[in-house]
C-alpha cells in the first residue's frame, strides 16, 4: 500500500479549475518533485492535501486512512508536515521556540502539570528544549537559539521552517520550493539535507520546485502539472524528453534542442 | 537613541550595591513622606513608584522578596489605614492589573483583540451580586418595591466558594461568547466583541422583569462580605495600633482585608499566566498569534487554543467582578460600560502588549493617573475657582472659568492621546514583552 493516495481530485475558485481531476500516489520512503509553471495549482495540491482547502470532488488517503473533511490541525497530526512557499515563521518567537511549537502534538503536558509544574512538566520542556537543538544543529542553524525567527537571514529561515516540520516526526514532509532564492552553495547544501533527511530519518519528502537542478538532481519521481491538470509522471529522464512537458514550459511547437537548456 | 543610550547608563549604574541603596532609600523615603503626609498626592507617588526601584534595580531575589513582602503586608496596611484612599488607590490597581493580565492572554498573548471584556467582570460580579444579597427574594417585584427586611440567600462566607464558582461561570462565559466569534479576525472580532459587552450590559440594565434578576439600572445592594473574625481585628491592632496612632474600626478593616483579596488573586493571576506563558499551550497561544496558517499546520487546533484563551482571560474577570461586588456591597450595570473596556485594553498597550510587568505597570499608571492626577488637578483648579486669585498677564479671574474644563472630565481624552503617542513613539509598550532566554546545550556523548 502506498503511503499517500490520492484520486480524481478537483478543486475550483470560483469558474477557475486550480486542480482538476488529479490522481497522484507516492511510495513510502521516496524522494518525488511536482513542477510546472507558474498558476499551475501546485501549492493548491499542498493546501488540499493539508487541508486547507477541502477538495470539490475525489478522495485522500494516508496510510490507508481518509483524510477529506479532517482539520489541517488533525492532518497535521497524522504525520504530514509541510513549508510554505512565501516562509511562514513565528516571527516574534524564537528559534527554538518555533521549533518546539513543530512538537506540539508530540507534547503530552497536561493544564495541571503545567500550573503545578510536576516533575513529568519539567523533564518534557528539558527533552524539548534538546530536541530541538539537535535539529537546529541537524539543519545547520548553530548558536542562534534565541535569536529572533525574523532577524534570521534569508537561508536561515528556510532552515528553520525545515526544522520546524521535522519537530513534528512527520513520516510525509512537504516542501514548497524550498531552494528559491538561494545560491549554489546553499542550494547544493540543502539538497545534501533533503538526501539525508530521507536517508537517516527515514521520511518520504514531496517538494514543489523550480530550480531545475534542484529537481533533476534528487528526484526519483517527478509529476508536472500544468493548468490544473497533471500532465506527466516519470523518472527526471522520461520527464526530460516528454513532449507535453516540453510545450507546457515552452510553448507548444518549441525546437527540441531549446528545451534542453532549460531542463539541464 | 536615546532610549539605547538611557539603557546603557541605566545598566552602568544598575551594579553592585547601588540597587540595594537604591531600593532602601527609596522605600524609606516614600514610607516617611506617605507616613508623615498622609494627604500628599505627591508623597504617594513616591511611595508607589518605590515598587519601580525594587522592580528595575538589581539586587538579590531573596532581598527583593522580603522587601516586597514587607511593603505588601507592613507598610502599605498601615499607609492605607491611616488614609484609607491610599488602599482604595492600591484595591483599584489591583483589579485592573487582574482585568489587564486576562485581557493580555487574549489580546496580547493570542492577538484576538476583544472591546468587550468587562463583559466578564460583570458576569462575576453580577454572580455575586445576586446569591449574596437579597435579590433571589425580590425576583417577583418590581425595583424598588420590595418589602423591607427580606432574608438573604447564603451566608457572606459563601463568598470564598463563589470565587471558584465565578471562575468556572466566567470560562464558560468566555467560551460560549468566544464560539460564535472564531472565524472572525481583527477588525471584525474587535466590533463583534464590543458588541456582546454591551448586550451584557445592556441585560444587566433590563433583566428587572419579567423576574428581576438584576434590578436593573438601580443595582443590587447590600451585597453581603465575607464575615470579619474577631481575632482579626484584635490581631491587627495589636500589632499595629501603634504605628498607626488609633485603633482600627470594623469598616477600615474591611478595606484592609479586601486589599488583601486583592493581592492574593493578583499573584496567584500572575502565577498562573506566567506559567501557562511558558508551555506548550502558551507557545500555541502566541503561534496562533503569528500566523494562523502555520500554527494550524503545525497540528495546533486553533479554535480549542483560541476558546482557551478566551476562558482563562475571562476567568480572571470573573473572579475579580466578584471581588469587586463583595468590597462595594453595591454594584449597577453602569460600572461596566464600553470605557471600562477601552480603559483595560488602554493599559494593555501602554504597558506592553504581551509583557506581563507591563500591563501592571500599565494598570498603575492609568488608575493613579485617573484617581489621584486628574482629581487632584480638579480638586485644586476647584481651590482656585473658589478664590479671589486671577491669572497674572491676562488678568482671568479664576472664578470664571468654566466647570467644562475640569481634569476629571477629560479622561477619555487622555486615554485617547495616551494610545495614539504610545502608538507613535513606543508601540511596544512601556516595558516591551521579552522571549524568554534559554540555556540548552546538547550532551556530546550521546
Ligand atoms: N485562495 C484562492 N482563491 C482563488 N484563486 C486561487 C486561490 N489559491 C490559488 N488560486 C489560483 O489557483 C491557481 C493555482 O495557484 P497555485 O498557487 O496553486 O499555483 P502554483 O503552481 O503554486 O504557482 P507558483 O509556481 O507561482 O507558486 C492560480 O491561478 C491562482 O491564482
Ligand atoms: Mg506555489
Amino acid at each position: 500500500m502506498a503511503l499517500l493516495e490520492m484520486a480524481n481530485i478537483t478543486k475550483t475558485f470560483g469558474g477557475l479549475k486550480a486542480i482538476s481531476d488529479v490522481t497522484f500516489s507516492l511510495e513510502k520512503g521516496r524522494i518525488v518533485s511536482i513542477i510546472g509553471p507558474n498558476g499551475a495549482g501546485k501549492t493548491t495540491f499542498f493546501n488540499t492535501l493539508t487541508g486547507i482547502y477541502r477538495p470539490d470532488t475525489g478522495t485522500i488517503k494516508f496510510n490507508g486512512k481518509s483524510l477529506v473533511g479532517l482539520r489541517t490541525d488533525q492532518i497535521a497530526a497524522c504525520g504530514i508536515a509541510r513549508t510554505f512557499q512565501n516562509i511562514r515563521l513565528f516571527a516574534d518567537m524564537t528559534v527554538i521556540e518555533n521549533i518546539m511549537v513543530g512538537m506540539h502534538v508530540h507534547l503530552k503536558q497536561s493544564p495541571l502539570q503545567t500550573l503545578l509544574r510536576l516533575p513529568g512538566f519539567n523533564r518534557e520542556e528539558k527533552e524539548a528544549e534538546v530536541k530541538a537543538l539537535r535539529l537546529m544543529q541537524y539543519v545547520g542553524l548553530n548558536n542562534v537559539e534565541n535569536e529572533l525567527a525574523k532577524n534570521l537571514p534569508y537561508g536561515a529561515q528556510r532552515r528553520l521552517e525545515i526544522a520546524r516540520a521535522l519537530a513534528a516526526d512527520p513520516q510525509l514532509l512537504l516542501l514548497d520550493e524550498p531552494a528559491a532564492g538561494m545560491n549554489p552553495q546553499e542550494t547544493e547544501d540543502i539538497i545534501k539535507l533533503f538526501r539525508d533527511i530521507r536517508d537517516n530519518m527515514g521520511i518520504t519528502i514531496l517538494l514543489i520546485e523550480h530550480d531545475m537542478r534542484v529537481v533533476m538532481n534528487i528526484s526519483e519521481d517527478i509529476c508536472v502539472m500544468d493548468y490544473g491538470e497533471k500532465i506527466a509522471q516519470g523518472s527526471p529522464a522520461e520527464i526530460r524528453n516528454n513532449t507535453k512537458v516540453i510545450e507546457a514550459y515552452l510553448g507548444r511547437g518549441a525546437v527540441a534542442g531549446q528545451h534542453e537548456e532549460k531542463l539541464q | 537613541m536615546a532610549a539605547t543610550s538611557f539603557k546603557e547608563v541605566f545598566d552602568k549604574l544598575n551594579q553592585g550595591v547601588v540597587g540595594y541603596v537604591v531600593i532602601l532609600l527609596h522605600v524609606v523615603a516614600g514610607s516617611y513622606l506617605v507616613y508623615s503626609q498622609p494627604r500628599s498626592n505627591l508623597a504617594f507617588l513616591v511611595f508607589i513608584s518605590s515598587l519601580l526601584s525594587l522592580y528595575f534595580f538589581r539586587a538579590d531575589n531573596r532581598f527583593k522578596i522580603l522587601v516586597g513582602m514587607l511593603l505588601a503586608l507592613v507598610i502599605i496596611p498601615v499607609i492605607g489605614v491611616r488614609n484609607i484612599f491610599y488602599l482604595e488607590v492600591i484595591f483599584q490597581i489591583s483589579v485592573f492589573a487582574a482585568l489587564s493580565l486576562g485581557l493580555n492572554i487574549v489580546v496580547g498573548f493570542t492577538g484576538l483583540l476583544n472591546l468587550g471584556y468587562v463583559a466578564f467582570y460583570a458576569v462575576g460580579a453580577y454572580l455575586w451580586a445576586f446569591f449574596g444579597s437579597q435579590q433571589f427574594y425580590v425576583l417577583n417585584y418590581a425595583p424598588g418595591t420590595q418589602p423591607p427586611d427580606l432574608p438573604f440567600l447564603l451566608p457572606g462566607d459563601a463568598f470564598y466558594l463563589f470565587l471558584l464558582v465565578a471562575v468556572i461561570i466566567a470560562a464558560i462565559t468566555g467560551i460560549l461568547l468566544g464560539l460564535p466569534v472564531m472565524r472572525l479576525k481583527g477588525d471584525y472580532l474587535a466590533i463583534v466583541t464590543l458588541g456582546f459587552g454591551e448586550v451584557i450590559r445592556v441585560l444587566a440594565n433590563n433583566l428587572d422583569k419579567p423576574i428581576n434578576l438584576t434590578n436593573g439600572p438601580q443595582g443590587i445592594t447590600p451585597i453581603q462580605r465575607p464575615t470579619m473574625p474577631e481575632w482579626v481585628v484584635d490581631l491587627f491592632n495589636s500589632l499595629f495600633s501603634g504605628v498607626i496612632g488609633h485603633d482600627v474600626k470594623l469598616a477600615d478593616m474591611y478595606n484592609v482585608m479586601f486589599y488583601f483579596f486583592a493581592l492574593l488573586v493578583i499573584i496567584a493571576i500572575i502565577f498562573v499566566t506566567k506559567r501557562l506563558d511558558d508551555s506548550k499551550i502558551g507557545r500555541a497561544w502566541t503561534a496562533v498569534r503569528e500566523d494562523e496558517i502555520a500554527a494550524v499546520a503545525q497540528g495546533i487546533p486553533i479554535v480549542r487554543m483560541k476558546l482557551l484563551a478566551f476562558a482563562v482571560g475571562a476567568s480572571f474577570a470573573g473572579l475579580m467582578g466578584v471581588l469587586l461586588a463583595a468590597s462595594r456591597t453595591f454594584i449597577s450595570p453602569e460600572s461596566f460600560n464600553f470605557m471600562q473596556s477601552i480603559g483595560v485594553l488602554s493599559m494593555v498597550i501602554l504597558g506592553g502588549i504581551g509583557s506581563i510587568p507591563g500591563v501592571i505597570l500599565g494598570a498603575a499608571v492609568l488608575t493613579i493617573l485617573n484617581l489621584q492626577v486628574l482629581q487632584g488637578f480638579s480638586l485644586y483648579l476647584n481651590d482656585l475657582r473658589q478664590s479671589d486669585a486671577v491669572i497674572p498677564v491676562i488678568n482671568f479671574a479664576w472664578k470664571d472659568l468654566s466647570t467644562q474644563l475640569d481634569p476629571a472630565k477629560y479622561q477619555k481624552l487622555l486615554f485617547g492621546l495616551i494610545l495614539i503617542i504610545m502608538m507613535i513613539f513606543r508601540p511596544e509598550g512601556l516595558i516591551p514583552a521579552k522571549r524568554r532566554k534559554r540555556d540548552v546545550s546538547v550532551d556530546e556523548t550521546k
